[in-house]
């Protein structure tokens, strides 16, 4: 096509999932950048970086809440109902998961192979969800917010209770691995539980799973992307913004609160069974309060309502703790080298013994402070009111900020 | 002749009376719509009006009386089956879906044009892709009959309050509508942006044919472009008619100059 680069010429070329060539590039190299990430560690410079197995279990769970985080996007996002029962149905996800998949044995299950348990493990989730959802939908706002609240305490209980099927508190159970098979039989068709070969390259367990939670989260994005930007997908968006006009143009608002609902369960279940086979073994008590507020969380600080941003979300809080972990290590380097202003200043930010006083301390139990990982809870909170006050569009404003300045490169104005 | 249904009655409301804990909106409210017709609502603040509206689209539920549609009555429905019935609405302050685009907005008024589920929209298959495309076209349309093609990707919390009208109208038109409930249209507006908007009101009469019911502040507008015109005044008809009769009529006039500070009603006395 000659002429304007930017002029679509159909309406499916102007309603495409990636309406310009530029996007569809972007695209194309973050998603090869992202499959190539497991032979990162071969690069000489950082051998550390992204490459190895530490990082590719972090990505991986980055993955893995991404998913998560658009089922929650979807309900709070763009349908605007603020649901804290997302834990719960991720923990359904996770125990439904296991009964399906996990060989017999004390415990429940029927040993069912992955393509099984891991689509039944979004259904249930989803179809309890529609059955719980006409009491948690009638009502509004921060109702919603506590009746889901009730969901969660439930589900904990329950859980606990449940030993046949959760091994109760503390002992937890193991889930099942990630392993392709045909039914039951003893060769998986797909290992992703173990060391191998792929394509002639030595690929780790890690990596593996990496590359099919990423797979997956590509699945997960292109279907919550579609139901955005059609019929459905509208029609949530519209009850979000303005609830009694959408009912006088013809939504109906019950109908797609309960929709806006399962589909949220679902995503929520999916994810809640991957998380827990990828942890290996969960404790009841993981599917508590702080995981829905932490999903809550994502999606501000992503930029509440777009698929992006609970992408973006996801990766920022799952990797902030990683690097704030690994700067303190860094800063600590340095004052143990002792030279320059730069050990002068990391010395009053961090303790090292006990009589030495900083911000945050390195060891157990040296000096005052904060511990990294109450510095790591710190950040996350502050970060969350920043964003609520400063940028209500997220980490997704931002990136649009920074899109809408290059665009004009270089009459910025 | 006033308690039968009128062949060519579109809409019927008979003796509708609301009210609110005591506080009464509506009090015995008759009036029948014809197709093809520009009926106006004019009356003071408060007068009920804007009830009027609400209990046609069933957002309030009028204790007495009945509406009949096509000589259906449109009791106890849902708001949203109002909608599937042929009945679209703008509002006297904006209710557009702020966040979304204009093409969002304007393609959420096919909702009901459009019969494809869920799961065929998150595929983006079959009857999804082909009927999100046609209406798409739809939707072309009508920015074009509106004038509003610069502002197509625009979110409509952002524009300009004249713009955000027009768009509210394309929203309803989107609809298809058999009716339109246009509420205070161009409350607000500059001369231009009225002007602007008694054209494309006047469009929809003459290019769509498209049957309307205004209820107005604004007389002058009322005055030029109704066809019959009822005027309301605390929850009371006063007067219906032709626009020159109402104009005269005794009840009328005294009702607007009782009314306080109000500059385009002393206009009219
Ligand atoms: N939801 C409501 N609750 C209580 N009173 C209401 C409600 N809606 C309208 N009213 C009252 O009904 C009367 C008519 O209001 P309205 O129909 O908005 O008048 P208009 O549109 O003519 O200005 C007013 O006295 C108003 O206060
Ligand atoms: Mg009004």
């Amino acid at each position: 096509m000659r002429g304007r680069p930017h002029l679509h010429t159909s309406y499916s070329a102007d309603q495409a999932l990636m309406p310009t060539t530029t996007k569809k590039v972007a695209l194309a190299i973050f998603l090869v950048l992202a499959a190539l990430a497991p032979i990162a560690s071969s690069i000489p410079i950082y051998p550390d970086f992204l490459g190895n197995n530490d990082w590719m279990k972090l990505l991986s769970h980055v993955a893995i809440f991404g998913i998560g985080a658009l089922g929650i996007n979807l309900l709070t996002g763009v349908a605007g109902q603020v649901s804290l029962g997302h834990a719960f149905f991720m923990g359904l996800g996770a125990y439904v998961g296991v009964v399906f998949g996990a060989p017999a044995g004390d415990l429940w299950g029927w040993g069912l192979p992955m393509w099984i348990w891991l689509p039944m493990a979004g259904i249930i989730p989803a179809a309890i969800g529609l059955l719980v959802g006409p009491a948690a939908v009638r009502v509004r706002g921060l109702y919603l917010a506590f009746a889901t609240l009730g969901l969660v305490f439930i589900g904990e209980w329950a859980w606990r209770n449940l030993k046949f099927i959760t091994g109760g508190s503390f002992a937890g159970r193991r889930f099942p691995e990630f392993q392709l098979r045909m039914w039951k039989e003893e060769e998986p068709l797909v290992d992703f539980a173990s060391d191998g070969v792929w394509l002639g390259f030595e690929i780790s367990e890690e990596a593996k799973v990496y590359l099919l939670m990423l797979g997956l989260l590509v699945v997960a994005t292109v279907l919550a992307k579609n139901l955005q930007r059609t019929r459905a997908g509208r029609a949530f968006q519209a009850i979000r913004d303005r609830d009694i006009a959408a009912e006088i143009m013809g939504v109906n608002e019950f109908k797609y609160k309960l929709m806006a609902f399962g589909i949220s369960s679902a995503y929520a279940g999916v994810a809640g069974a991957l998380f827990a086979s990828f942890v290996g073994r969960q404790i009841p008590e993981t599917w508590d309060l702080f995981l829905s507020v932490e999903f809550i969380a994502i999606i501000l600080i992503g930029g509440a309502g777009t698929v992006s941003g609970a992408l973006m979300g996801s990766a920022f809080v799952i990797l902030l703790p990683r690097l704030v972990q690994d700067f303190t290590e860094w800063l600590s380097n340095v004052i143990a080298d002792g030279e320059g202003l730069l050990a002068s200043v990391a010395d009053a930010v961090i303790s090292v013994s006990p009589d030495d006083f900083g911000v945050v301390n390195i060891l157990p139990g040296a000096g005052p402070g904060l511990s990294v990982f109450q510095l790591n809870q710190v950040l996350f909170g502050l970060l969350v009111i920043l964003f609520m006050i400063f940028e209500p569009l997220g980490l997704y404003g931002i990136w649009l900020r920074i899109r809408n300045y290059w665009k004009g490169w270089p009459f910025t104005y | 002749m006033s308690t039968a249904t009128r062949p060519s009655a579109l809409l019927e409301v008979r003796d509708i009376s609301l009210s609110f804990r005591g506080l009464v909106a509506l009090e015995g409210v008759s009036f029948h719509v014809t197709e093809g017709e520009l009926f106006s609502i004019i009356g003071p603040n408060g007068a009920g009006k804007t009830s009027i509206f609400n209990c046609i689209n069933q957002v309030y539920r009028p204790q007495e009386g009945s509406i009949l549609w096509k000589g259906d009555s449109l009791m106890g429905l849902k708001p949203n089956q109002t909608a599937e019935r042929g009945i679209a609405r703008t509002f006297q302050n904006i209710a557009l879906f702020a966040h979304m685009t204009v093409m969002d907005n304007i393609l959420s008024g096919r909702h009901i044009r459009m019969n494809h589920g869920w799961l065929a929209g998150m595929l983006w298959w079959g009857r999804a892709k082909q009927e999100e495309l046609e209406n798409r076209h739809k939707v072309e349309e009508i920015i074009h009959f509106l004038e509003i093609e610069r502002w197509r990707k625009h979110p409509v919390g952002l524009l300009p309050y004249g713009i955000q009208k027009r768009v509210e109208l394309g929203r309803a038109l989107a609809m298809d509508p058999e009716l339109l409930l246009l509420d205070e249209p161009v409350a607000g507006m500059n001369l231009e942006e009225t002007e602007d908007m008694a054209r494309f009101i006047l469009d929809i009469q003459d290019e769509l044919g498209i049957t309307t019911i205004l209820v107005e502040h604004d007389m002058s507008l009322v005055m030029d472009i109704a066809d019959r015109v009822m005027v309301l005044d605390f929850g009371r008809k006063i007067a219906e008619g032709l626009p020159e009769e109402v104009q005269t009529n005794a009840d009328v006039i005294r009702a607007y100059l009782g009314t306080t500070g109000d500059a385009s009603m002393q206009e009219f006395g």
